[in-house]
């Protein structure tokens, strides 16, 4: 492969999950409690999705990423002074409500329509990055959806590694049942890949990468377009955080084995 | 019902609406988009990306080396190392260096590196030493160094870029030495150089001898910025010089300190003895009649250094102040939660301790403290930013006129020091009757600017520095006390027994308080910064006209208090005919710059709040949660200024009158009526017998007199004081309500499920 990847990794923020998420009745339907002013993080699977273009950029000349993000674009452009520092990507701000309680059907239409207004984004090159999950809308359709509405037909879900052949093919692998693999072979892009957890760390902070993806990021903020959801249709009878989960125990010195089993006895009841 | 009585009816009405009026609640605490405009860097992604990058260090690698006990040993290793690669990596490090050097920032840093220092010292303070330590050393060569002394320090400091293969280069800064050498007084140094080898045409060679106590990255650094004094009448004065550690000699990094506070940092007494060129004297030399004259003495450059680095050392200290906040508010919900007494939904198990006023009361005051110190802080810091281009210029303009040392450059500042005075006057007068023409060329004058920040940058550092680590070290220890006894373990939420203990040697590097005092007592009476001081006093009172509630009034009123006391102890004599204010007189000096510390830091923060409010809107982010933001900080403005009028009366008041002796009975006679002279009134003033005993004093024919000290004080030429401090008491009005208010904001305010480092 000698012109390199367009990669666009769709992803967004959530809340930052330390802290109180409490669900509260908005005159738009459910909401959380000072949900406006809540820090945020870059969804995390949506996180391994850009940390694994990053790098498949960076081993492959030519390669380019975007990250394509549907949010609040005060509160992206807050996440951008972290996320900017990680690795060199270009920005496309949709302008909406990042809440959990939007519907994936307008959020994918939206994302899709931002994706086919880049500019000289190759789609013979295109590989879709997005997280197979997400922290606030769990759903797991999104990136189908856009797959489907951008024509790209091969899609992975649950990806945990993607190896670039000398062929141009590409080796991927599918998290399944039982902790094991589904490995598929690729012949090239365009494909869909959602990843699960990949298995690169989240690089350091670099803010000479901050400084140079910045200048071209606070523009984008500034002219990000409304992402134009239409009024959901979906009715939510009730909304609550599961409790059990929310109740966050800080323990010092116990082996990864104790842990386990601790995690095992919960799940037991 | 008749009009008068109607209109009675009406206010009364108005009154009770007014009280009765539900004010904005604060809905969580404060983040990072209201800090941003807080400390005015809401422009400025470069910084907000340092801050993030810092926090990602601070938050993740030191909390947990601090949780796993890397603070209980002295020595360095690779444990701690662990974090100087992740400052490294994460970019922290280069935040010093300009582009050229390898850095990313172009410009002033002072306010970078005062968030770098905020961010760390949020869970560390030792880590934050560690990081601004390597500056420190780099600082003499970044204000007074040769440009390649500049090109080889600070770019060999850049850590290496991904694939670049090479060694950081890590420095220390060797100013103090084994008593009873460098310390307080810096003017005396035992480090000594002399001429080792000076070869004709050659570069000379020095002896460099310097034994070094305390000094920080010393574990670890291999090169060091010494100050040193001439042995040799070759080499005239003293200099800072570079050493390195692969210079023919010994470069021995001693025994570490026992430190028993910043463990995270390193700090040995090294032993340096060692042969350097003569081109290592740190902004080089010039020779003259055979002798070898550094460019500049080691006074010079550490006060360009110390002016700046003071300002962070100062922020180390309010960001754990503000660190402390979110964990005592959840050590106060949780304190009876799991216990049979209280059941969820009851009072007792969601607000515990919050129940009582007084837990939240004394959180109040720390927390009011913390920010009135962090809007002091981040000012001086802003303003180091903004007069270093100015200070750059004058030092170009001193060169080209060939103006050379310190005392060259004081005469040729006399002259601007009218028009500095001149330019502050005009800048009072409204636009219709001033001269335009000659305020904008006053503006314009590099002199007149320098004189103007230089005498605001003179009284900011020395008071962020004073004040806030040393009343910072009060208050973090009321911080520790509401945590009960889990304040005082290793493992206390938010480290706050560590940062107690921490924050006391804050109060000591870098100049303990004593010397910001005596620093302060000098620049307070510069008359550049009395005249900006007499435009604060109408500035507060303009922001109390338009923001009542913000305590800006009781703060003109303390600051009047202030400024009248000083131009009276100026002239005053103590009761033995001496001078009150004389610069030995540290009694009378330094009690009263403590003063205008506590006036500083509430100015700043309730001109930080005003910054919220006008700026907040802007921000979609906080929209919705501004006016509670809002309403919370000026309530704690106004805690703030109370606290300070009561302190700043209280050290007046003393200073005023305790320099007069007390009248004695001894010679009283000439002073007080005498029994026989009141009996005598008697018979024309019914009752003078008996009122004038209850209520003067009188001294019966016996000699015998009421039973105390003496005959009361007469208070002459006090009656402008008495009416000021009377006014002043009275500007308290309203300041425990809004305490009440803030106590009550803390009840309801939502805090993070856990806090977001580990423990």
């Amino acid at each position: 492969m000698t012109t390199g990847y367009h990669i666009v990794v769709c992803g967004t923020l959530v809340p930052d999950p330390l802290q109180t998420l409490e669900p509260v009745q908005s005159p738009a339907g459910p909401a959380l409690k000072n949900e406006a002013m809540l820090p945020s993080v870059l969804d995390p699977w949506a996180g391994h999705a850009l940390y694994e273009a990053a790098h498949l950029a960076k081993s492959n000349q030519g390669s380019k990423v975007w990250l394509v993000s549907l949010g609040p674009k005060a509160k992206l452009q807050q996440l951008m002074m972290t996320i900017a520092q990680k690795a060199p990507f270009e920005l496309v701000v949709v302008d909406g409500s990042a809440s959990g309680f939007t519907d994936s059907y307008e959020i994918a239409k939206a994302l899709a329509g931002a994706i086919e207004k880049i500019q000289g984004l190759d789609r013979s090159r295109l590989l879709l990055f997005g997280g197979c999950a997400s922290a606030s809308r769990d759903a797991s359709v999104i990136m189908q959806m856009i797959g489907e509405r951008l024509g790209i037909h091969d899609q992975f879900l649950g990806v945990d590694e993607l190896k670039a052949e000398t062929d141009g093919s590409l080796k991927i692998a599918e998290r399944v049942e039982g902790g094991k693999y589904q490995m598929s072979v690729c012949a090239g892009p365009p494909a869909v890949l959602a990843w699960a957890t990949g298995n690169l760390p989240e690089p350091p902070n670099n803010p000479q990468i901050g400084m140079a993806n910045m200048r071209n990021m606070m523009p984008a903020i500034q002219k990000a377009q409304p992402a134009g959801l239409a009024a959901s249709t979906i009715q939510y009878a009730g909304v609550e955080v599961p409790k059990q989960q929310r109740q966050t125990r800080i323990v010092k010195d116990i082996p990864a084995e104790e842990i386990a089993k601790d995690i095992l006895n919960w799940l037991k009841g | 019902m008749d009009t008068t009585k109607q209109q009675k009816v009406a206010k009364e009405t108005k009154e009770v609406k007014v009280t009765s009026e539900k004010k904005p609640v604060l809905s969580m605490l404060p983040n990072d988009d209201v800090r941003q405009i807080m400390w005015r860097f809401q422009d400025r992604y470069d910084l907000q990306m340092v801050v993030q990058s810092t926090r990602s260090v601070a938050r993740g690698i030191v909390a947990r080396l601090v949780a796993e006990g890397a603070r209980n040993t002295h020595e360095w290793n690779d444990k701690k190392q662990q974090f100087l690669t992740a400052l490294d990596e994460a970019g922290v490090t280069a935040v010093f260096m300009d582009p050229e050097e390898g850095g990313f920032m172009a410009g002033p840093k002072n306010l970078a590196l005062a968030l770098v220092a905020y961010e760390l010292s949020w869970v560390d303070a030792g880590a934050a030493t560690c990081s601004l330590a390597g500056n420190l050393a780099l600082a003499p060569i970044h204000e007074k160094g040769t440009p390649e002394q500049k090109m080889t320090y600070m770019k060999n400091c850049v850590p290496p870029q991904p694939g670049e293969k090479r060694k950081v280069w890590r420095g220390a800064f060797a100013l103090t030495e084994p008593l009873p050498y460098v310390g307080v007084d810096t003017g005396v140094v035992s480090g000594k150089m002399r001429i080792a080898e000076w070869k004709e045409g050659k570069e000379p060679i020095l002896q460099v001898d310097k034994r070094g106590r305390f000094i920080t990255n010393m574990g670890f650094a291999n090169f060091v910025t010494a100050v040193v004094d001439s042995d040799d009448e070759k080499i005239k004065g003293s200099c800072m010089v570079i050493l390195e550690d692969g210079d023919p000699g010994i470069f021995d990094k001693g025994s570490p300190t026992l430190k028993l506070v910043h463990q995270l940092s390193s700090t040995h007494d090294p032993v340096l003895s060692l042969k350097v060129p003569a081109n290592r004297i740190i902004g080089g030399y010039t020779i003259k009649d055979g002798v070898i004259i550094p460019n500049y003495n080691h006074s010079e450059v550490i006060e360009a250094v110390f002016r700046r680095t003071r300002v962070t050392v100062a922020l180390m200290s309010s960001s754990k102040l503000l660190s402390a906040i979110e964990p005592v508010i959840r050590y106060q919900r949780q304190r009876f939660r799991g216990g049979t007494a209280g059941q969820p939904g009851s009072p007792r198990y969601d607000l515990g301790l919050q129940m009582k006023e007084d837990s939240l009361h004394r959180l109040i005051d720390v927390w009011a403290t913390g920010e009135a110190s962090a809007s002091l802080g981040f000012a001086a810091a802003r303003l180091f930013d903004f007069y270093d281009s100015i200070e750059r210029a004058k030092d170009k303009s001193f060169s080209e006129q060939g103006i050379k040392g310190p005392r060259a450059q004081m005469k040729a500042l006399k002259q601007p020091q009218a028009e500095a005075l001149e330019y502050l006057e005009l800048s009072k007068k409204p636009d219709k009757g001033k001269d335009k023409a000659r305020f904008e060329k006053l503006g314009n004058d590099t002199l007149v600017q320098f004189l103007i920040n230089d005498s605001l940058a003179n009284v900011l550092c020395p008071a962020c520095k004073l004040w806030n680590t040393g009343y910072g070290a009060t208050m973090m220890r009321e911080a520790v006390s509401l945590m009960g006894g889990y304040g005082i373990t290793e493992d206390c939420p938010g480290f706050l027994g560590q940062k107690w203990m921490d924050i006391q040697l804050e109060a000591t590097y870098e100049g303990p308080e004593a010397v910001q005092r005596r620093q302060l007592s000098l620049t307070m009476t510069n008359e550049i910064f009395l005249a900006q001081f007499r435009q604060w006093i109408h500035q507060m009172r303009e922001i109390a006209n338009e923001k009542p509630g913000t305590g800006a009034c009781t703060l003109a009123s303390a600051m009047e208090l202030w400024l009248w006391s000083l131009e009276h102890l100026q002239n005053a004599k103590d009761a033995d005919g001496k001078s009150v204010f004389q610069s030995q007189r540290q009694g009378a000096l330094f009690p009263f710059t403590d003063a205008l510390c506590w006036l500083l830091a509430s100015r700043y923060q309730i001109l930080d709040t005003l910054e919220l409010e006008k700026k907040g809107p802007e921000n979609p982010v906080l929209a919705e949660a501004l006016p509670g933001f809002v309403q919370f900080f000026t309530d704690l403005c106004h805690v703030q200024a109370a606290r300070t009028a009561g302190e700043v009366a209280k050290i007046c008041a003393e200073l005023v009158y305790g320099y007069n002796r007390h009248p004695s009975w001894d010679g009283a006679r000439e002073c007080c009526f005498q029994g026989d002279e009141v009996d005598s009134l008697e018979g024309i003033m019914p009752g003078m017998a008996e009122s004038g005993r209850g209520k003067s004093d009188v001294i019966e024919k016996d000699g015998s007199h009421p039973k105390k000290a003496g005959p009361c004080v007469h208070f002459h030429g006090m009656e402008t004081f008495i009416k000021l401090r009377a006014k002043l008491d009275g500007c308290l009005s309203g300041c425990r309500l809004a305490k009440d208010r803030a106590a009550e904001a803390l009840t309801e305010v939502m805090i993070p499920e856990a806090l977001d480092y580990p423990v």
